[in-house]
């Protein structure tokens, strides 16, 4: 690829006069055997699995393997129906389908990978929600998740997006500031207000924590998730709105990396601190292992 | 750079709900597979780190079950990978330790069948990624990105070059190739990743070449 950072990535994108989306495919192309028809096709099938997972969510009652959670994006739909709301239609219409997929994922559901499954929610809810709202087409949509992978290779080659190295700051950080760039470019941003998009998304969750009750991608990912995509549609109004990030995309992705290198252990995908080692964290621990008596506890 | 592909980052299609510990783990057991050439009748699996501590709640041990007998990170047999792997004859055992210095989602697999026992390392770097970072006493890094042959031979002058030959033949052409040896004249380990496709008969051709040992074939993931 001919871009490492997210100011090569605007850079190439305003030399060449094409989107983040094009120069991705084009710069996939260049690295693989593929055509870009075929790069495209590929991403279309990614698309449709996100769409099952998401429609699933939304019209099954999907209850996670330990039962802690599933359900809840169906219960924010009723709510949304329902009529009054606080944060608006726009914004319940793609956090219900980020904790939708999310709770399929939780269920050992089927669900595409952005940039990991336990922040899988996030860029589908971002693009699902938006797509009917925005009235884009099919390839619009496919041009969103190019331009997601964009930012996220990036990231993950400069930083970590697992958990286990990184805390939740490299998932559902990495998925926010993904999704927030991508939907700066479908909103019609430019390079320059997607890489703000992406700073701001991704300042606001530096720090956070993979701490998962039970050791299980459930609580808090799902509503983690919710988090990341309604991070991800403030990060881009305010980009599109003209704000700028006082440290550069690039700075707050090497900030990331520092951070995450800090964090202690027991805060990365352990479930030895944070949340899960609440006295209901530990608690819900305890009664999920009385169910399966035959394991052994000691270490744990 | 570890990540080399827009699919790396969205992308694989899979079954949850964790992409380093259930995606990346069925990834780690199919690589292993792979390098034995068939499904193992027997697997003793070492977790650390986050492995270790998570793997019952992210289905880590269902995961690497399910690619140890050759199972894809979207294929829903996953799920019931532990009982599938009893009724074909494949016995597994799970095990953990708590090694800080290791990569922290790191497993160990000992897989035999009635012929060999191979030992291999694996570490999930997250998004599905992983890297087999060791096998048969040799430090190596296998992605899983191309075609992989493994050649281990006694280490003398011309070995490179008669395995190339064959290669050469078959019109495969080499993109990435490392030498690790245990000492001069000593057991030797070529690795060699290639951008065709490479076929029983140029495994068997490199396997027939004097003080070649095994030879594995791994396809990419």
């Amino acid at each position: 690829m001919n871009f490492r950072t997210i100011e090569e990535l605007v850079l190439l994108a305003e030399k060449e006069g094409k989107q983040i989306s094009e120069i991705m495919i084009l710069e996939e192309a260049e690295a693989s055997d593929m055509t870009p028809e075929q790069i495209t096709s590929r991403m279309s099938l990614h698309l449709d699995t996100m769409e099952k997972a998401v429609q699933r969510g939304l019209s099954e009652e999907v209850i996670s393997r330990s039962g802690l959670v599933g359900g809840d994006a169906r219960k924010l739909q009723g709510y949304l129906k329902q009529g009054t709301n606080v944060s608006g239609k726009r914004m319940l219409e793609v956090v219900s389908r980020a904790i939708a997929t999310n709770e399929v994922n939780a269920a050992m559901g089927t669900i595409v990978a952005t940039p990991t499954a336990g922040a899988s929610g996030v860029i589908p809810g971002c693009l699902f929600g938006l797509s009917e709202e925005m009235n884009v087409d099919r390839d619009q949509m496919l041009r969103f998740l190019f331009t997601a992978g964009a930012i996220g290779y990036v990231i993950a080659n400069q930083s970590f997006i697992s958990g286990a190295t990184g805390g939740c700051q490299a998932e559902v950080g990495s998925a926010s500031a993904m999704a927030a760039g991508a939907i700066v470019e479908m909103a019609g941003g430019t390079p320059g207000q997607l890489a703000q998009a992406v700073a701001i998304a991704l300042k606001n969750t530096l720090g956070l924590v993979c701490d998962p009750v039970a050791g299980l991608v459930e609580v808090p990912c799902v509503m983690r998730n919710a988090m990341g995509a309604a991070n991800a549609m403030v990060a881009a109004d305010l980009a599109l709105a003209g704000v700028t990030s006082v440290i550069p995309a690039d700075e707050v992705i090497g900030a990331m990396y520092r951070i995450g290198q800090a964090m202690p252990g027991t805060l990365k995908e352990t479930a030895l601190g944070g949340l899960a080692t609440t006295p209901t964290g530990e608690a819900i621990r305890k009664k999920l292992y009385n169910e399966f008596p035959d394991e052994d506890k000691e270490d744990i | 750079m570890k990540y080399r592909s827009v699919f790396d980052i969205i992308g694989p299609a899979m079954i949850g709900p964790s992409s380093s510990h259930t995606a990346g783990a069925a990834r780690i057991g199919r690589m292993a597979r792979n390098m034995l050439g068939e499904t193992p009748k027997r697997a003793d699996i070492l977790f650390c780190g986050s492995f270790a501590q998570t793997y019952r709640g992210h289905g880590t041990d269902v995961a690497i079950a399910g690619g140890l007998m050759g199972f894809d990170t979207f294929d829903t047999k996953i799920k019931d990978a532990l009982s599938i792997a009893k009724d074909v004859g494949l016995e597994i055992n799970i095990s953990t330790v708590d090694l800080p210095d290791e990569h922290p989602n790191t497993a160990w697999i000992t897989m035999s069948n009635d012929k060999e026992c191979i030992k291999i390392k694996g570490i999930s770097l997250g998004g599905g990624k992983i890297e087999i970072v060791e096998s048969g006493g040799f430090d190596m890094c296998l992605t899983g990105d191309a075609w992989t042959m493994l050649v281990f031979h006694r280490d003398h002058y011309g070995m490179i070059a008669a395995i190339a030959s064959v290669l050469a033949d078959h019109r495969i052409n080499i993109g990435k190739m490392e030498m690790y040896r245990t000492a001069r004249g000593q057991e030797a380990l070529l690795v060699i990743e290639t951008d065709q496709g490479i076929d029983m008969e140029t495994s068997h051709k490199i396997s027939s070449i004097q003080d070649v040992g095994r030879v594995s074939v791994v396809p990419p993931l």
